[in-house]
């Protein structure tokens, strides 16, 4: 195996791991508040919807029109991958809201919530692109300003020839769309605001002890409202990903899983911020191994057929699930409706 | 140094005034034997008064709360001290009433309102966060900023201050969940101090302590007083109240019955305070005629799960033909000795001891000892929390009448429940027990609580047993059932069946029992002949002291104008 090879399986781990560690972000922030949300898979599945079908409306109308308002000023602000985004977003947080009122307002079981959530998003992400686009529940091939470009970061070019450090550079870290970046820098933002702010102390004894947060006379209902909204937003982006930039549209059950594989990750890194990214890498890095069945190949020295590296991350994510990683202790009062008591 | 500033003539022992004469004499005029200068009033409560539905959690309760005095507040389970100490902690809001916090009326709607008038809290299970450290949970709710890092340097220097001023070491570093329930409540403690309180309350705060932690305890809340802090103390242990109070207010049954000072009352009439009497209906009962034994307890001990001793060295026996009463205060190992015989013990409790039943061994660990086990051996249980433990509330009376007893084959067809032959059964028993209304397809809950427990004696007394334990047969119940109960109870006597009798009801006891078993601490006090005492006697037991250390028999009696 030759060190292009290498390059390249690297790659597809950093592009196959970012909708997996947006994902898993999203699954922290609940989590560590006290709300189990098995709905990531869901989220992410009417964001990438939601992403493709705006993105590609915007890049085909010659303008915009409200009610006979002309709006044509305000789609050219923003690109239409960018109009995709928000509309990724705004569907994504909109389940999660669904989800707060069910299990936070109504005390509802969250596990249950979440699930008829997924349920929901994988018939009305195909209904609606089947109304609208009417191509079989998938949405047109997006290209051009309705995907996000690969960005190529300084230096590409210059050292691109120094042996190691150039091609890896070149290869690897450079050359992803931008929310590539934005998921890797949203791990040292996640744990500065868990670990160093006022908020995230808050946010973590709610979901450990909420009774000690409302004695302490702060509300336990707002604090769990603004956490799932982060999942909201950070799920809509992990969404927004998979059809405007890792792919190029909405397909039926595009997702594949990678919402239930996230939290299979979020339970590997018990938790954790940092030890998400580095448990998502490795997510990451089996569903890369399934697109190189020749690299393996070239490595055990006979050929593992196809399906079986494709279930791979399921098998990593049934083993993690089984507890072969050691006592991983979630939240205490994950998956507890709070009731005030006496 | 005790003065009796509750603003009223407190006749010590004996000058027990009735509940009415409450709602004005707590005007804080200082009476008699008082300093020359009047004391303020930390806390004032004016006429408070709390329902939950058509519960009266408390009734027109009013008291007073010299600053720099350690207050206590004493109380059976039930008795509304938790109920109050929540109105003064934003957590309820009182229907009636008004609070006065030094001299200015508050209105404390919320736990953030009752903090900024100074008030904290130390909750009988601690709301700390387990996995933080003891700085996090100091500064939780109580940050200068958005960013933690000047919010904890600034604790760290208060929390060493604190620390050294009031004996209330604790490594701030340290993880909650690695400290000691001791150390824990320390950190409760330091909460409430952080944020300035200067009136702090303490639900029930050594029922998780050991001796030597809560003499530590003691120490601590002393030192706070002495530097101006005023201390509310919540418990229904009569030996903190005497340790540590300056002053003491009873409660029973959701009313205050006095307020009086420490020094000038005793553990034995503040344990007839709180147990109270009430006009007690005859139970018409022929002597005892006690057969063979067929229950005794040898040295039965129980530690539960945070190694707190609950039971020790119990021994006692159960003949047949009689009621063996168990007087006193909750709390004192009488619950715990009824889970060991009904089989229920928990799990981390560490039992000790022998029972046996007609001679056999009756495993009290261990995967034999389990309520299906009693019953097979002859022993039915009437819980004391018919709530949790007698009946599903949601379930039909039928089904409650058949649980436990289910798998009876007059109720079966191989494998299948004969409905039927359940609910015939149970509509029979709910006749029998003049259960009202006798409609067997009801839920349970929609029963009211004396007709609950009829259908709880029903399922166990027409099983047959040999040993009937009976937990508060009485709790909750209307007068009429009462009788019905009482009388059912003495009539299975006279067919000669062995029953234990669990009740903090004191008349209950002095009038069904053929002999009384006083506990106090986990121990049997003694054995009495209910003939040959009287309940002052039971209330001293009651309280832990020996009437030979203690005061003579004969002489007046503590607390009796309370028949008055």
């Amino acid at each position: 195996m030759d060190y292009a090879s290498i390059l390249q399986l690297l790659d597809s781990t950093i592009r196959l791991s970012t909708p997996l560690l947006l994902a898993c972000l999203a699954g922290l922030w609940s989590e560590r508040a006290g709300i189990f949300d098995i709905g990531l898979e869901g989220k992410m599945l009417a964001a990438a919807m939601a992403s493709a079908t705006v993105a590609s409306l915007t890049a085909a109308a010659p303008g915009w029109s409200l009610f006979g308002i002309e709006l044509t000023w305000a789609k050219s602000l923003l690109s239409p991958v960018i109009w995709g985004l928000i509309a990724g977003i705004l569907a994504s947080v909109i389940f999660a809201l669904i989800h707060g009122v069910a299990s936070i307002t109504f005390r509802g079981n969250q596990l249950i919530s979440g699930f008829a959530l997924n349920f929901i998003a994988a018939g009305l992400t195909v209904l609606v692109a089947q109304r609208v686009f009417g191509q079989g529940g998938r949405t047109p091939q997006l290209a051009g300003d309705a995907r996000f470009p690969p960005l190529t970061l300084p230096l590409s070019d210059e050292i691109r020839e120094i042996p190691g450090i150039g091609p890896l550079w070149y290869e690897v870290i450079s050359g992803h769309a931008i929310l590539v970046y934005v998921a890797f820098a949203i791990v040292p933002l996640t744990w500065w605001l868990m670990y160093r702010t006022r908020y995230g102390l808050r946010l973590r004894a709610v979901g450990e002890n909420p009774a000690a947060v409302d004695t302490a006379g702060i509300s336990v209902i707002r604090l769990r409202y603004s956490a799932l909204i982060i999942t909201g937003i950070l799920c809509g982006i992990a969404g927004a990903y998979m059809s405007t930039a890792l792919q190029a549209g909405f397909g039926r059950d595009m997702t594949a899983g990678r919402g239930y594989i996230a939290l299979a990750a979020l339970i590997f890194a018990k938790w954790r911020p940092v030890a998400a990214l580095w448990s998502c890498l490795l997510f990451g890095f089996f569903q890369a191994l399934a697109l190189r069945p020749d690299i393996v190949t070239a490595v055990v020295q006979f050929r593992v057929p196809g399906p079986i590296l494709d279930s791979l991350p399921y098998i990593l994510t049934v083993l993690v699930l089984a507890g072969f990683i050691g006592k991983a202790t979630p939240p205490r009062a994950g998956g507890e409706p709070y009731t005030k008591e006496r | 140094m005790t003065t009796d500033v509750t603003g009223r003539k407190a006749g010590g022992p004996g000058g027990i005034n009735p509940p009415a004469s409450f709602a004005h004499a707590a005007a804080p005029t200082p009476a008699a034997p008082t300093p020359a200068a009047p004391v303020p009033a930390a806390i004032e409560l004016r006429g408070i008064s709390k329902s939950f539905g058509p519960v009266r959690a408390n009734e027109d309760i009013s008291f007073f709360v010299p600053k720099g005095t350690i207050h206590g507040i004493i109380g059976e389970n039930g008795a509304g001290k938790s109920t109050l100490m929540s109105i003064l902690y934003g957590f309820y809001r009182a229907d009636q009433g008004e609070i006065v916090i030094h001299g200015r009326p508050a209105a404390l709607p919320d736990s953030q309102a009752a903090i900024r008038a100074g008030i904290g809290m130390v909750f009988q299970h601690f709301k700390l966060v387990q996995n933080f450290t003891v700085l996090e949970n100091i500064i939780l709710g109580a940050e200068d900023g958005p960013r933690l890092a000047r919010s904890l340097a600034r604790a760290r220097k208060t929390l060493a201050d604190l620390s050294r001023e009031y004996e209330l070491e604790v490594d701030p570093d340290a993880l909650v969940e690695d400290l000691s329930v001791g150390h824990q409540q320390r950190v409760e403690i330091l909460k409430a101090l952080y944020r300035d309180a200067d009136i702090l309350i303490l639900d029930e705060p050594t029922g998780v302590l050991t001796p030597a932690e809560a003499d530590h305890l003691f120490r601590i809340l002393r030192g706070l007083r002495d530097q101006g802090k005023t201390i509310l103390l919540i418990t229904h242990k009569l030996r903190e109240i005497m340790e540590v109070t300056d002053n003491v207010s009873v409660m029973r049954r959701g009313r205050l019955i006095d307020t009086v000072a420490t020094a000038k009352t005793s553990p034995a009439a503040l344990a007839e305070l709180m147990v109270g009497r009430k006009v007690l209906l005859n139970v018409g009962k022929s002597p005892a005629t006690p057969g063979e034994t067929v229950l005794s307890v040898e040295n039965l001990s129980l530690s539960d799960e945070q190694k707190v001793e609950r039971l020790r060295s119990v021994s006692l026996t159960l003949r047949r033909g009689e009621i063996l009463g168990i007087a006193g205060v909750a709390g004192n190992g009488q619950s715990e000795l009824l889970s060991i015989l009904g089989g229920m013990t928990r799990p981390g409790e560490k039992v000790s001891g022998h029972v046996t039943m007609g001679g056999q061994p009756l495993p009290i660990t261990g995967k034999a000892a389990n309520g299906k086990a009693r019953r097979e051996a002859g022993i039915a249980h009437v819980p004391e929390d018919r709530h949790h433990h007698g009946l599903i509330l949601d379930f039909t009376a039928w089904e409650n009448v058949a649980l436990g007893y289910d798998d009876d084959p007059r109720y079966g067809r191989g494998m299948l429940l004969d409905n039927g032959a359940l609910r015939e059964d149970a509509a029979r028993k709910m006749q029998t027990w003049d259960v009202r209304p006798p409609i067997h397809t009801l839920a349970a809950k929609n029963f009211s609580g004396g007709n609950q427990q009829k259908i709880v004696l029903a399922r166990e007394i027409e099983q047959d047993p040999t040993v009937l334990l009976i937990g508060q047969p009485t709790r909750g119940v209307d007068i009429g059932a009462i009788e019905f109960i009482h009388k059912q109870i003495v009539a299975l006597r006279d067919q000669g069946k062995a029953i234990l009798l669990v009740s903090v009801e004191l008349d209950e006891i002095m009038s069904l029992s053929d002999r009384i078993a006083v506990m106090f601490d986990g121990r049997i006090m003694d054995i009495l002949d209910p003939a040959q005492t009287d309940e002052a006697a039971i209330g001293s037991l009651m309280a832990g002291i020996h009437p030979a250390e203690g005061r003579p028999a004969g002489e007046t009696p503590p607390a009796t104008s309370g028949e008055a």
